[in-house]
């Protein structure tokens, strides 16, 4: 099976600050993978490089073949047509309606005619269970829901490529089970493939064939979900199963509280 | 010491620099992308009425009230010389050649240019653009461009009301309440005012004016960083940028067009 999207010795920093480093990382068609780590891991970083909204200092994303970040202005937003992406908070339009929201791209990129238009948002609409809010703007909508009007529009042309940023970030229990299945169902409805960048366990587990873990922007573990259960590996267990001690330190690095507090000079 | 402060002041140059190319760089883009509003009117018409119909109605009252004092003030220094019938010629000079063109530069910018930096600055805030870019829609062409052309076609048409307004303002105090002649306040007006070397100059600047203070506001809000503090900062900076610009412009063109 060919991978749609292959990620080589990837490095990538802000300034002086190293964000990634060094990342191999595979996508195949038709899969979902979850890229998971704990907060300022670099999942969301991997997200942007991939849709060419950052460039690499080093290495290359390709996507159906083509280099990212080579690509003539023209040639990414033409590749881009074929990627969706669901952004943390949803990043919906707040001047228009949710139905307007999801007919933008179908307005931006096609010719069809309006009744046809009105059909496919309802359609996707009603996939994520709020086409009777058609009518309604972003802020008369609760987060959970911006963020499902959201996923209505990153699929709205059917992409090759679905990428979703923290889709469960925020949202009840009952949501987040149907947000899951969902993102499974699309992937395997449309046929396209799936990146997950999410911190939840549980969700991300049970739709992802594939998992990666980032810390510190480096890859330390990788593989199905059913064996990333039973991973010894110190920082899985400790991500896994939410445990305290581990090699995740819970304290940005520094000096210690007692230094802080001028405790060490008493020694 | 001396080698930190050289460093700083070349730093800061060079980031001066670096910022005025890549402003240029923006115009030139949304330039090159503008044709495209051709196929979508409907964005333009749109932003025409957010930008230019809701700033008729403060441009209007000043333009009332600065025609009115002008003819107060104008009647005043008049009659001392026993030229009060001049009243209308130098309303009209006054306000098509300059009041006209620079209060209606400055009050678009307070009313309109602040706007469209905070609400660019809060579509960036909220991933808007970014979401934009994901979905193969160039936020320059989509945002920035029907909101410039918007903005440098609003001018001029709010300058046109003002100074009209402001004429009638004169024409209110000066004939109406003060009693100057009416036939010579008009008469006075339709002698000594020159469409090509008055009205057309004063349409000229606030051209000039209309695309300053749209770019301005535009690029600030597009560059502003996505944080509250920033996308204030970036709405003060279009005022006073603008208004600075504004008075800067309006001297050098002023020198180009009325020193023969």
């Amino acid at each position: 099976m060919s991978n749609l999207v292959e990620i080589r010795d990837l490095h990538f920093s802000y300034g002086k600050r190293a964000i990634l480093s060094g990342l191999h990382m595979d996508f195949p068609r038709g899969k979902v993978v979850a890229v998971m780590g704990g907060s300022g891991s670099g999942k969301t970083t991997v997200l942007r490089l991939v849709g060419g909204q950052i460039r690499p200092q080093k290495g290359a994303v390709s996507v159906e073949g083509q280099v990212v970040h080579k690509l003539k202005t023209k040639d990414l937003y033409l590749l881009r047509r074929k990627m969706g992406m669901l952004f943390q908070h949803g990043a919906l339009f707040t001047d228009l309606t949710v139905y307007e929201n999801v007919a933008f791209p179908l307005r931006e990129h096609t010719d069809l005619p309006e009744e046809l238009i009105r059909d496919l948002v309802l359609m996707k609409l009603h996939s994520v269970g709020l086409r009777n809010a058609a009518k309604l703007k972003p802020g008369e909508i609760s987060g959970g829901m911006a963020r499902r009007v959201a996923l209505a529009r990153s699929i709205a042309l059917d992409p090759q490529l679905i990428m979703y940023d923290e889709p469960f970030a925020g949202l009840d229990p009952i949501s987040m089970g149907v947000t899951a299945n969902l993102i499974r169902n699309l992937n395997d409805a449309l046929g396209s493939t799936t990146i997950l960048v999410s911190h939840d366990v549980k969700e991300s587990f049970m739709i992802a064939d594939y998992v990666y873990f980032l810390s510190q922007g480096k890859i330390v573990a990788h593989g199905t979900p059913a064996d990333m259960m039973v991973s010894t590996d110190p920082y899985v267990k400790q991500f896994v199963h939410a445990e305290a001690d581990g090699p995740v330190p819970f304290h940005y690095p520094g000096k210690s509280l007692a230094e802080d507090l001028g405790l060490g000079a008493r020694k | 010491m001396m080698r930190r402060f050289l460093l700083s002041v070349g730093g800061g140059a060079r980031d001066y620099v670096e910022s005025i190319g890549l402003s240029f760089r923006t115009l030139f883009v949304m330039l090159g992308l503008s044709p495209g509003l051709l196929r979508r009117p409907r964005l333009l018409v749109e932003q025409l009425h957010v930008i230019g119909n809701y700033s008729l109605l403060i441009i209007i009252l000043s333009g009332l009230f600065v025609g009115m004092v002008l003819g107060l003030q104008g009647y005043y220094t008049l009659n001392k010389y026993g030229a009060s019938e001049s009243l209308g010629l130098l309303v009209a000079l006054g306000l098509t050649r300059e009041l006209g063109p620079v209060i209606t530069a400055l009050l678009f910018a307070g009313r309109a240019g602040t706007s469209l930096t905070a609400e660019i600055g809060l579509m960036k805030a909220g991933e808007q653009l970014s979401a934009m870019e994901m979905m193969a829609v160039n936020p320059i062409q989509r945002v920035l461009a029907p909101r410039f052309w918007a903005g440098v076609i609003s001018v001029p048409l709010l300058t046109g009301m003002f100074s009209a307004v402001g004429i009638l303002g004169g024409y209110l105090i000066g004939v109406g309440l003060i009693g100057v002649d009416e036939g010579a306040f008009w008469s006075q007006m339709q002698g000594g005012v020159d469409v090509w070397k008055d009205v057309f100059n004063g349409f000229v600047k606030s051209v000039v004016f209309g695309v300053a203070i749209t770019f301005i506001a535009l690029y600030q809000g597009y560059e502003a960083q996505p944080t509250p503090e920033d996308v204030s900062g970036a709405t003060t900076r279009t005022v006073v940028i603008s208004s600075l610009m504004i008075w800067w412009l309006d001297f050098m063109l002023t020198a180009l067009m009325f020193s023969k």
